[in-house]
């Protein structure tokens, strides 16, 4: 059932790698890998928003504040201070892991909806902070002059370079994540999902398992705020906040959370659809993501990922 | 063995639990011998469940002292005290029942054999090597309850005598000194029952202990060594079967006395 298979990797491998060469040659989709980008970097948050609600059964309604916190402490150390950006990337993680092992005991101690009342409340403070400290952040404005990401003379600055850049990073969070997944922390992880009082019975620190995963998808969500402030060289408060972080549940519940692919397949079709697909509903937008949401959770439970399974059913009854 | 056997592994000391205003447990003193099979009975809210939720730590006593292996536990986490040695079943089986029927033992060994957040994620090979062997031990202990050609299984689809011998199994994945069973039998068929009692004697014969709470009275009067029995959270008798079989208060209390 949790087994991932090489293949799959394999072929998903190859599809990224070749995309852009394919979307060259269509002309209807030759802007694609730009969308790919954002795909990515909200895979990114997804996987390990995945790895929180699907496996370990906890919700975040916060991961758009450490997408956030990633984004800006990227975007002021750098246009302000001209520090690194790597560095600036790599303190924003540190820093984005302090604040969730801040935030993370106190809440993760809550269940089901306190939890994401909560959790919620963090989301809505770093939102505020966002746009109320102007003279840090520049307010609702948002802040300008954020460099391009280079290495040692290499500039990522094309589309193509960023998306390889981007999707490098989703590949190094998904590899992980799936060993996580199979190793005994991933069973310890399911375990707490399924019951708290079997799980701690058999000696797993329960509350701890929580805060490491939300401290990774935290870590995660601020390594992907980074590559979004570098990549549009500009930040503002609005994308990060608690609605933000409802888009992203949609995300992992249409893809489907018990799995790591969901991740990915929802955080790409949710970013397609509203770049590309839906500019055709236009404000009615979102009561598109509204009826997603309740056909998803209605007829496929486990997500599209969980669609070969139930053909498989199909056939066999 | 004679040595051990008069040692005690567990003792409580004026344990005393409270919900709100309810009397749940009063200042119980208890002991249980290592290498023996005792058990608890009493009437329906007796409190034995609540004796057993606060010698694994779901939770703290409200007063009193609990010693396993003369280490005080009281104030020590459910996952603790796991890692001491104690373990348990629940009353109302709670299997991981997203997971095989191996892969809820697997979780069991996770206390003895556990590996960091990043050595997983970063696969190494030492971590490999733990998976394997965790993997071995599990269906070793599958053979031993006997439920290894299910282990493939997912672990909800198993009928109820399995479920409850499952979690006897995953309780063992987690090398415990004693081992709290909540009720093993109830629901089972008379095959089952049999099944489940000679399965937990031949768990006391690896030495291990056990203290269990059990409804069925042909199964406790057949496999404990000694037997306590709790009424509204008092202990009104402790002694071998025979003694307590003939036990007017127990009588009294089971099948009601004249006021």
């Amino acid at each position: 059932m949790l087994h991932i298979r090489k293949r799959a990797i394999a072929i998903f491998f190859v599809i990224i790698i070749g995309f852009p060469w394919i979307a060259e040659h269509i002309p209807a989709i030759t802007h694609y890998p730009d969308v790919m980008v954002f795909a990515g970097i909200y895979s990114l948050i997804t996987i390990g928003l995945s790895l929180l609600l699907g496996y370990t059964g906890q919700i975040s309604l916060c991961q758009a504040a450490f997408y956030g916190i990633g984004a800006y402490v990227s975007g002021i150390l750098t246009a302000r201070y001209g520090l690194n950006s790597w560095l600036c990337m790599a303190i924003g993680m540190i820093f984005s892991g302090l604040v969730a092992l801040l935030v993370g005991p106190a809440s993760l101690k809550l269940r089901g909806h306190y939890l994401a009342m909560a959790t919620m409340a963090f989301g809505i403070i770093v939102s505020v902070i966002l746009n109320q400290e102007v003279d840090l952040t520049g307010g609702p404005d948002g802040m300008t002059g954020i460099p391009m990401l280079s290495l040692f003379g290499f500039e990522f600055d094309t589309t193509e370079k960023y998306y390889y850049l981007v999707w490098a990073f989703v590949f190094a969070a998904f590899i992980f994540s799936v060993n996580v997944v199979q190793s005994g922390t991933g069973r310890a992880l399911r375990a707490i999902h399924s019951s708290e009082a079997a799980a701690s019975a058999m000696g797993i620190n329960v509350l701890r398992f929580k805060v490491i995963v939300f401290i990774y998808g935290a870590m995660l969500a601020s390594l992907a705020g980074s590559l979004f402030a570098h990549y549009l060289n500009f930040v503002n408060p609005s994308t990060f906040d608690v609605s933000f972080s409802i888009k992203l549940i949609i995300m992992i519940t249409l893809g489907g959370m018990y799995e790591l692919w969901g991740a990915i397949i929802g955080a790409g079709l949710i970013t397609f659809l509203s770049y590309e697909w839906l500019h055709f509903f236009e404000e009615f937008e979102i009561v598109v993501y509204g009826a997603i949401l309740l056909l998803v959770t209605i007829f496929l439970p486990k997500g599209l990922v969980g669609i070969p399974g139930i053909i498989k059913r199909w056939f066999r009854s | 063995m004679k040595e051990s056997f008069n040692k005690n592994i567990l003792e409580l000391e004026k344990v005393g639990m409270v919900f709100g205003g309810l009397l749940a447990l009063n200042d119980q003193n208890f002991q249980v011998k290592m290498g023996t099979i005792k058990a608890i009975i009493g009437p329906n809210g007796a409190g034995k469940t609540t004796l057993f939720n606060v010698i694994t730590g779901i939770f703290p006593p409200t007063r009193g002292t609990i010693c396993f292996k003369g280490k005080s536990i009281q104030q020590l986490k459910a996952h603790e005290i796991c890692n001491l040695g104690i373990s348990r079943t629940f009353q109302t089986v709670e299997l991981f029942d997203n997971m095989t029927v191996l892969e809820n033992v697997m979780v069991g060994c996770h206390t003895r054999t556990r590996s960091s957040f990043l050595a997983s994620g970063f696969a190494f090979p030492r971590t490999r090597r733990k998976e394997t062997h965790i993997q071995s031990k599990a269906i070793g202990i599958l053979e031993f309850i006997g439920l290894k050609d299910k282990m493939r299984e997912p672990s909800g689809s198993l009928p109820l005598g399995d479920q409850k011998t499952l979690e006897i199994g995953r309780a063992l994945a987690t090398e415990p000194d004693l081992l709290c069973l909540d009720e093993p039998v109830a629901g089972l068929n008379e095959t089952e029952t049999k099944v489940a009692s000679s399965l937990i004697r031949s768990i006391r014969e690896q030495g291990i202990t056990v203290l269990l709470v059990e409804h069925d009275m042909k199964v406790v009067m057949n496999i404990s060594d000694e037997i306590m029995v709790l009424n509204y959270g008092e202990k009104i008798a402790e002694g071998p079967p025979e003694e307590i079989q003939n036990d007017p208060k127990v009588i009294e209390a089971y099948l009601g006395g004249n006021e």
